[in-house]
């Protein structure tokens, strides 16, 4: 039984694993973090979010302060998808984000059937109030 | 001679002198402050004798949905008029509230609009009136009755809002309170507008209203609101504003009373009693549904508003069964003289909001949703502050803390079979919006602010972009209002208005909704000013979700020496429409051009000067390689982001004069692009080695935990700490002083201050 945890990640109860959901690879032991497993890049934050006002006049530019912030970004090894990312306080080690009990997920999923797809949710239906 | 000191062990007292010293402590309190058995605690309080007796005759489910929905439609009506009434903008657009509580004082049912973590906070006040009022002689709570309250220390988010609170009788029983809140604004703060960011202390934030008796058979006092009038700057709108309140209040209860002739006094008991038991115990199922786990984040305030620094939001949530634990231990120490402080309380409303909102929107809105959630806290710290630190700005750590819970939420729902809503990126949670005072062209005296606070992009979810400027977090269904009507009032235009911000993303597979542009002028008065009280010009408030990106940094931009006005009537091509055009190309000659961060202690404008700002961007949702390449052209297309930027992050290729889509260049360069991650991408275990420090960065004001030792916070800098049971003052000095320092400083080392005497 795997059960799907993040948009790329699983847990494949009988192995105890982190998988990508991607490409199939088995990211590590799903009893440590699964960003033990990844590759990380530091990024500069500038480079997502671009300067909208000239940088060389300016101090304040609606890019973050690559000396504050620094985006941290976790990819897959084996398919290279962006599994998470993580804006960091530079040197502030990175968060242990998720830590499961696995026997209570696995005794959880033993009433369970597996789930193979994404449980999107319920749709927001236009045409339902608001007027005034 | 030896002495000898016989030791005599403490004598208990007995029974009844232990009696009599209560009586002495309780007739001789010499003042009632906010009390922590009733601030600390948001669960329900206990069943009583009448709710026993109630539920015992009464229990039908279809009778108490019945009931539910009436006193629902009764608290929207109530809503409505306030909304359609009140005279604050805020009443205008949505940020009121109305709600039924019970005999004890617990928030049963709220209307199904307006702003949720209100009401959710109104109990507070109403405990502290059954618990002081209630039984004193001299004060009393008759049929009637009405009680005014703001002070946040006794249950508040911050006190520019102001409740009014009524008991309801049935045969000279108390039954049940209503109670109505708007956000006001002007409450006679150091600053005007009723959030003030230069409030060093509780003393600088004007009216500090503890509950009291303002309405005697359904009169308002004149002579107390005659002193509250005198108190703020707005006093007409003090006046309208407690009548609207009164007023709505009164129609609740006239619907309680014909649901007490209809079906009797314990049907109504009943009713709110069941309806929060009955959610309480689903709240605690479908929390048993979530995956046992702990999950971590934090959000950094990367300001006091007065000044920059690093502000630590630090949020570990763990659920254990059917417990759900958030812990905001290893948070920033309280700023002693800073008003971004919270009481606990506030943020509880908040995380109550993440749940009421977001995720079990299909519940009954009131106090019993979040009532079963634990949360702990360090006390003296930015989300559990003391009476005496300052908090008017206090919705800086309940909007991170919510964003840290909201985010740490997403990750345990996303793999529940069952859901209530989708999947969710943090959204935008700054109030981008210009806080604005003075004496209008009509002569009056204003304090108040524009309602693009409520203009907040929104999250991505698991299947889509998402919405620009959608709601704010603290009311799901709030309006951003009509800037032309406002402008009726106050003497300065909105030049720019509701233009999407180009290139202030949040990409993803689904990217965040966008926020827009506002630029501001004064035009007919001398004697207006702005304030801007937001944090994220250096560090994204947010945090991305499952490989989305947060939303950027932003600032304020101003544009003094021009008279805008002179150049849309001499020389309108010269104006610009967005802050990137006026500030890069400058095209006023002779003008200055400044940025800064977002925390603008209120400033006086000249007419025809530009002040700028963008509401922000909530986080995007998942790998940005994977977002369809026409998602990214529409973007283009709106003018969401440049060409440029799409293509640099995206790896979309198109044709630049139609867009067209190169599919197979699309596919080869995302590609390339994932062999590139995986190049330039180090191992975990080698990056740590290299990443990890031991201390927060030294060019860094530090404040809270560093890493997951919680208990040592940080007050400034890596040699500046505390334990966290053992709090110490943590004065910020006057950002001025610090500027004045530092220029001395050069001057001294340039051999300037020499001859200057000491
Ligand atoms: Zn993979």
């Amino acid at each position: 039984m795997k059960v799907l945890m993040t948009e790329y990640l699983r847990i494949n109860l009988d192995t105890e694993n982190w998988e990508c959901r991607v490409c199939d690879h088995v990211v590590g032991s799903a009893s440590k973090g699964y960003k033990e497993g990844m590759l990380v890049y530091n990024r500069d934050p500038r480079e997502i979010h671009p300067p909208i006002i000239d940088p060389d006049k300016y101090r304040f530019t609606f890019s973050p302060d690559p000396e504050w912030v620094r985006i941290l970004e976790y990819y897959c090894p084996s398919c290279g998808t962006m599994v998470e990312t993580e804006y960091a306080i530079p040197g502030h080690p990175p968060l242990l984000d998720m830590e499961p009990d696995l026997p209570a997920l696995k005794a959880q999923w033993a009433q369970r059937d597996e789930v193979k797809e994404t449980v999107v949710g319920p749709a927001v239906l236009p045409d339902q109030g608001h007027n005034h | 001679m030896k002495q000898t000191a016989t030791q005599v062990p403490a004598r208990k007292p007995s029974a009844e002198e232990m009696k009599l010293i209560k009586k002495f402590l309780s007739d001789n309190t010499l003042f009632l402050g906010p009390d922590p058995e009733i601030m600390q605690n948001h669960d329900l309080m206990p069943r009583t004798a009448l709710e026993e007796e109630s539920i015992n005759k009464v229990s039908d489910a279809h009778t108490i949905a019945k009931i539910r929905d009436r006193l629902q439609s009764g608290c929207d009506e109530g809503y409505e008029m306030v909304e359609q009434m009140g005279a604050a903008p805020g009443a205008k657009w949505g940020d009121v509230i109305t709600g039924v509580y019970s005999a004890s004082g617990d928030l049963a049912i709220a209307s199904a609009g307006g702003v949720l973590i209100f009401s959710a906070l109104v109990h507070h006040p109403i405990k502290f009136i059954i618990k002081n009022w209630m039984k004193d002689p001299t004060v009393g709570v008759r049929e009637g009755d009405g009680f005014i309250h703001n002070d946040s220390r006794y249950g508040n988010v911050h006190n520019t809002d102001q409740s009014m609170i009524l008991p309801i009788f049935h045969d000279g029983k108390l039954v049940c309170w209503v109670a109505s809140t708007v956000h006001e604004g002007e409450n006679g703060a150091i600053e005007p507008g009723g959030m003030p960011s230069m409030a060093e202390s509780p003393c600088d934030e004007g009216l500090k209203m503890s509950p009291f008796k303002v309405v005697e058979n359904y009169e308002i006092k004149r002579d107390i609101l005659t002193f509250l009038q005198n108190s703020v700057r707005e006093p007409k709108l003090q006046y309208e504003d407690m009548k609207v309140k009164l007023f709505a209040c009164l129609r609740i209860k006239q619907r309680i009373e014909e649901t007490l002739n209809s079906d009797g006094p314990e049907a109504l008991v009943s009713t709110l009693r069941l309806t929060m038991e009955n959610v309480r115990a689903e709240v605690k199922r479908r929390i048993s549904e979530w995956p046992d786990m702990t999950v971590r984040t934090y959000i950094i305030q990367d300001s006091t508003l007065r000044e920059n620094c690093v502000v630590k939001v630090n949020c570990k949530l763990t659920k254990t069964g059917d417990r759900l634990i958030f812990d905001f231990r290893g948070s920033a120490p309280e700023f002693t003289n800073r008003p971004t402080n919270t009481i606990v309380a506030g943020l509880k409303g908040m995380l109550a909001q993440v749940f009421l909102c977001y995720v079990w929107p299909d519940l009954p809105r009131g106090q019993a949703a979040f009532a079963p959630i634990e949360v702990i806290t360090d006390p003296h710290s930015i989300v559990n502050c003391s009476y005496a630190a300052p908090n008017s700005q206090s919705l800086m750590s309940i909007f991170t803390g919510f964003t840290a819970g909201q985010h740490a939420v997403a990750k345990f729902l996303y793999s529940c079979p069952e859901k209530y809503t989708k999947v969710h990126a943090p959204t935008f949670n700054m109030i981008n919006t210009f806080i604005w005072g003075g004496v209008s062209q009509h002569g009056e005296t204003l304090g108040n602010l524009c309602a693009d606070l409520n203009g907040m992009g929104a999250g991505a979810t698991v299947d889509r972009d998402g919405e620009h400027a959608l709601a704010p977090i603290f009311a799901t269904m709030a309006d951003i209002g009509e800037q032309e009507l406002n402008e009726e009032d106050v003497p300065f235009l909105q030049l720019v208005s509701k233009k999407m911000t180009r290139d202030a993303i949040a990409p993803g597979k689904y990217r965040g909704g966008q926020g827009y542009t506002m630029i501001v002028a004064t035009k007919d008065s001398e004697q207006w000013g702005f304030m801007t009280t937001c944090q994220g010009a250096k560090i994204p408030p947010l945090q991305g979700l499952f490989g989305g990106y947060a939303c950027g940094a932003y600032p304020l931009s101003k544009v003094k020496g021009v008279d805008v006005y002179d150049i849309l009537l001499n020389e309108p091509a010269k104006f610009r429409h967005s802050i990137e055009e006026i500030m890069n190309d400058q095209p006023f000659e002779g003008a200055s051009y400044t940025t800064y961060h977002m925390g603008m202690g209120f400033e006086i404008s000249k007419r025809g000067e530009l002040f700028m700002i963008s509401q922000g961007a909530g986080a995007g949702y998942g790998d940005l390689l994977e977002r369809d390449p026409a998602g990214v052209v529409r973007d283009i297309e709106e003018g969401l982001i440049s060409p440029a930027v799409a293509e640099r992050l995206y790896k979309v290729q198109f044709d630049p004069q139609t867009l067209a889509i190169n599919q197979e260049a699309t596919a080869a360069a995302r590609e390339a692009e994932r062999k590139a991650r995986k190049a330039r991408g180090v191992p975990f275990s080698e990056f740590i080695k290299q990443w990890n420090k031991p201390t927060p960065p030294a060019h860094l004001q530090y404040f809270g935990c560093w890493g997951d030792d919680v208990g040592k916070l940080y007050m400034g800098s890596a040699d500046q700490s505390h334990h966290a049971d053992q709090p110490r003052p943590n004065y910020m000095r006057h950002p001025k002083d610090v500027r004045i320092e530092e220029l001395e400083a050069r001057l001294a080392a340039l051999g300037a201050l020499e001859d200057e005497k000491k």
